[in-house]
């Protein structure tokens, strides 16, 4: 089997920079993404670089493409297209690519598997036609698809910059109904003089509702008792807004509230997890440099708790670092620097979540509300399990089949968490997450069948 | 305050913690159980909910034939239907040497008295498995068996014996069993409990009780592994096995299939941890295709284990203590026990109520492991714990 000093899972910004810094300390390293080519969801495939793409992605282009050429230069190993399926305690890799399932040892494993978005479970929400804000900017950025009549919905900066995107691309939002209650600016003002250092980031922000605004599309603000209707299809978004019961008429709507780390892996292989009040959210315990519970397994990037793309990759070349003086090379010197920096991307990080903090709407949805998608499990159904006494997402997953279905509960695990948890009283870091099991993402049963196959490699150049 | 002394302390809340404290309360003992995780945490909330008489070990078949009945009617007991369907189990013999083989057994159980286990030939191995590979020749079956929900299960028992006055200490490990006159004390996380009777159905982790009881035995922490499918037509409506490789084979009703049979991950117990090795799986894998070839085209989406004891001889102890009277044995099921769990559960509220059971236990005695000198009849050796 082939084994490597390092082996990262992504290839985002944490991914492709860890990646880059491990091989300058001469590091054996692999890198595995599902994806045909680097990136990650905010760089995805940033090496085809049409005029178009440059221009929705503005200045961040120059900083991804700056990323990804330097991790082809690197000398690292790169699979693409490669599904990594499960990861054992002896961080032994196994992963799909091209049809068969291949294994790989590592010394060290990073996942840098980035965030996903929260589960937005609300009336309506599983209708054709419904979508999250993160999946229509995906269609935007690799086939420049749009819906005409797309209504944004929800909270959190990536509503705007999708929003934003799309009205570079020429194709505005037929309108956006943000979720954030009027109360929120009180609590967030708490944090302004903080977040100072992060002006940049606000100030970007600010440009991008300003673009909303010329652009003329409707903005509808402190929106709830979100409600999409339809029979077989969305036909509408209802909400009440100022008082007023509102209707959309529309066949497109995209949901929001924020992104979580995507803590599959993590929790595949048995790292200890938190629950973060601020961003509402399950984080893996990590030490100062990145490091899981499990000796030599680290996170970088979105995954160690929601920072963004810079966040992101200076927290992979510090997690290679580390590795690297574990290994016994000497420590780069712009560690000490490294650290100074990301402190001061993350100066913005309270206010915006103390502003974008998930509404009420989709941590408590109505009984008759559908919470697990693959198996049709509604709210209701989960406050009655635990009026019978299942005392968490196990028990109930044991009852219900909830987050039984080929999602492995990725798309309704922190909402049973924070359901449970309102029933019972408690906290969701006590109640806590499903037990994750291989395989991550679905699996043929004839490719287990032929399991053992050396794995194909492509040098990154 | 909580009342912490009751006549019977049962350790484990697993299926057979949760029956024997049910049956033992329809008798009218007051009784306590000591579960250090949740109930139906382990082997029993997780198990592949097989309810199979077929194929058993000849010593278990009693047992599992008197467990059988009370499956049947298993709503009148615990007021829930544990989403038990009776379906006939099958085990599928893929040569004429494998259909021997099952035939002699057949007839071994009708010379016992037992006629649960029928030969199917070619013919009507496919009457009952449409989708079965071309070369299988044909198998042995027990018609009336089933499967239930085994979480539902471990759950209602509890249910139902919390309703007859049980109570449960979950998150209470018990640690140190200790004997004061003829009461038992069981030091736990929470505090000490008394009891007149104690009994051990610690699953994987009975063992340590066992010791502290002054009669070690091997109990193996083992962890089969489970494999689950996509939603596929629906090609089979018995549960499947096989003579000569491990499976266990099932189509659910929603669609997808559940596929097992006795290939073992890594079982860490101490840390309720436990890892699948999927090196091991590509041959349940490699079977499941083999006896079904329209599994080509099937998706893993899901796979579990848990946490199960495994005694060298591969079933189970149910039985008095050897050393201490008053004290009961029921764990080491040895991945086949969640069938069994309504039977045994009386036997041992009968043994604790009367001191005396009927049914054939012989076979499942603590006293099988000991060494040859203490086997052979002399008197109980005092070991550490017990002198409080
Ligand atoms: C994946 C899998 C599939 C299976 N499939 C089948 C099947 O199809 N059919 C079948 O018949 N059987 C099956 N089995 C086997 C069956 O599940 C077990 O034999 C049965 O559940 C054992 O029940 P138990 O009560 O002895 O053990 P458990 O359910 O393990 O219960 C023991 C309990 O004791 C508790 N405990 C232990 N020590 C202490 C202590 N010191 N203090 C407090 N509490 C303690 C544990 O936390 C545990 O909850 C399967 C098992 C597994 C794991």
């Amino acid at each position: 089997m082939n084994s490597y000093d390092v082996v990262i899972v992504g290839a985002g910004p944490a991914g492709m920079a860890c990646a880059a810094e491990a091989r300058q300390a001469g590091l054996s390293t692999l890198v595995l993404d599902e994806q045909p080519r680097p990136g990650g969801q905010i760089f995805r495939d940033i090496e085809v670089s049409d005029p178009g793409r440059r221009a929705l992605l503005g200045k961040d282009y120059a900083e991804g493409a700056r990323i990804a050429e330097a991790f082809r230069a690197s000398g690292a190993d790169y699979v693409s297209g490669a599904v990594v399926w499960n990861i054992d305690s002896a961080k032994r890799i196994d992963y799909s690519a091209g049809g068969r399932s291949h294994s790989v040892e590592a010394k060290s494993l990073v996942a840098a598997t980035g965030a996903i978005e929260r589960p937005t479970p609300m009336p309506g929400w599983t209708l054709p036609g419904v979508t999250t804000v993160g999946a229509a900017q995906i269609l935007l950025k690799t086939s420049g698809i749009v819906f005409e009549d797309l209504v944004l919905v929800g909270s959190g900066p990536l509503l705007w910059l999708a929003a934003s995107q799309m009205i570079t691309a020429g194709v505005p939002p037929k309108a956006i109904v943000e979720t954030v209650p009027k109360s929120r600016y009180r609590a967030a003002a708490r944090h302004v003089l903080r977040a100072l250092p992060g002006w940049r980031y606000l100030a970007k922000g600010f440009a991008m509702m300003r673009a909303v605004k010329r652009a003329g599309v409707p903005v509808h603000r402190d929106a709830e008792d979100i409600a999409i209707e339809g029979d077989s299809a969305a036909t509408a978004v209802t909400f009440t807004s100022g008082s007023k019961r509102h209707r959309i008429e529309t066949a497109h709507v995209a949901l929001h509230q924020g992104v979580v780390p995507n803590q599959q892996m993590t929790r595949v292989m048995n790292c200890q997890h938190r629950f973060d009040e601020s961003q509402r959210a399950f984080l893996p315990v990590l030490s100062e440099d990145f490091e899981t519970t499990v000796p030599g397994v680290f996170v970088a990037g979105d995954g160690a708790g929601i920072g963004g793309a810079k966040s992101a990759a200076m927290r992979g070349r510090l997690v290679a670092m580390r590795i690297a003086e574990t290994a016994g090379k000497p420590v780069s010197g712009e560690r000490a620097k490294l650290r100074t920096a990301l402190a001061r991307d993350a100066a913005v990080r309270p206010l915006l979540e103390a502003l974008y903090a998930p509404s009420d709407d989709v941590l408590s949805p109505a009984d008759a509300v559908m919470v697990c998608r693959c198996e049709e499990i509604t709210a209701g159904q989960i406050r009655e399990a635990v009026a019978l006494g299942a005392p968490g997402p196990n028990q109930v997953k044991s009852f219900l089949r909830a987050g039984m279905g080929p999602c492995q509960g990725r798309m309704c695990g922190l909402a049973v968490s924070e359901i449970i948890a309102a029933a019972r009283g408690e906290s969701p870091s006590t109640v806590d997450y499903y037990r994750i099991r291989p395989p991550l993402k679905p699996l043929l049963l004839s490719e287990l069948a032929g399991l053992g196959a050396e794995a194909p490699r492509e040098a990154a150049e | 305050m909580t009342n912490r002394t009751a006549d019977l302390l049962v350790i484990g809340g697993g299926i057979h913690g949760c029956s024997a404290a049910l049956h033992a309360a329809m008798r009218g003992l007051d009784v306590v159980v000591i579960e250090k995780d949740t109930v139906g945490r382990h082997a029993s909330g997780v198990n592949a909910g097989g309810v199979r008489r077929l194929g058993r070990h000849y010593a278990e078949v009693p047992i599992s034939q008197r467990s059988m009945e009370i499956w049947h009617r298993i709503e009148d007991l615990v007021d829930d239907d544990c989403g038990f369907q009776r379906a006939p189990q099958i085990k599928v013999a893929e040569s004429e040497a494998d259909l021997d083989e099952l035939k002699a057994r057949a007839a071994h159980l009708r010379a016992m008295g037992f006629e649960h286990e029928v030969v199917l030939d070619r013919g009507e191995l496919r009457a009952h498995l449409p989708a079965v590979a071309e070369h299988c020749v044909g198998g042995l079956a027990s018609l009336d068996d089933g499967f239930a929900q085994p979480y539902q299960t471990t759950f209602a028992f509890s249910r139902k014996a919390r309703s007859l006055g049980v109570r449960f200490e979950e998150n209470c490990r018990a640690q140190r069993v200790t004997r004061v006159g003829s009461d038992f004390k069981v030091t736990t996380d929470r505090g000490v409990f008394s009891g007149r009777r104690l009994l051990n159905c610690g699953g994987a982790w009975a063992g340590e009780i066992a010791r502290q009881l002054g009669e070690p035995v091997e109990v193996e922490p083992t962890a089969p592994m489970m494999l689950v499918t996509g939603r596929m037509p629906r090609f089979c409506t018995a549960v499947v096995g096989n003579q000569s490789r491990p499976l266990s084979f099932k189509q659910m009703a929603n669609g997808t299939v559940v596929i097992g049979g006795g290939l073992r991950g890594r079982a860490l117990p101490e840390t309720n941890v436990s890892e699948l090795i999927f090196s091991e799986l590509r041959r349940t894998a490699e079977t499941a295709i083999a006896i079904f070839p329209i599994m080509k085209g099937a998706s893993i989406v899901r796979s579990w284990a848990g946490i199960e004891g495994r005694m060298p001889d591969g079933i189970p102890v149910i039985s008095p203590s050897s050393t201490q009277e008053g004290a009961y044995h029921a764990f080491g099921f040895s991945s086949h026990g969640f069938q069994m769990g309504p039977g045994v559960g009386e036997i041992m509220a009968e043994l604790v109520a009367t001191g005396r059971t009927n049914a054939p236990i012989a076979p499942f005695a603590i006293t099988r492991f000991a060494p040859e000198a203490d086997a052979s009849g002399s008197s109980p050796t005092q070991t550490e714990g017990l002198s409080a």
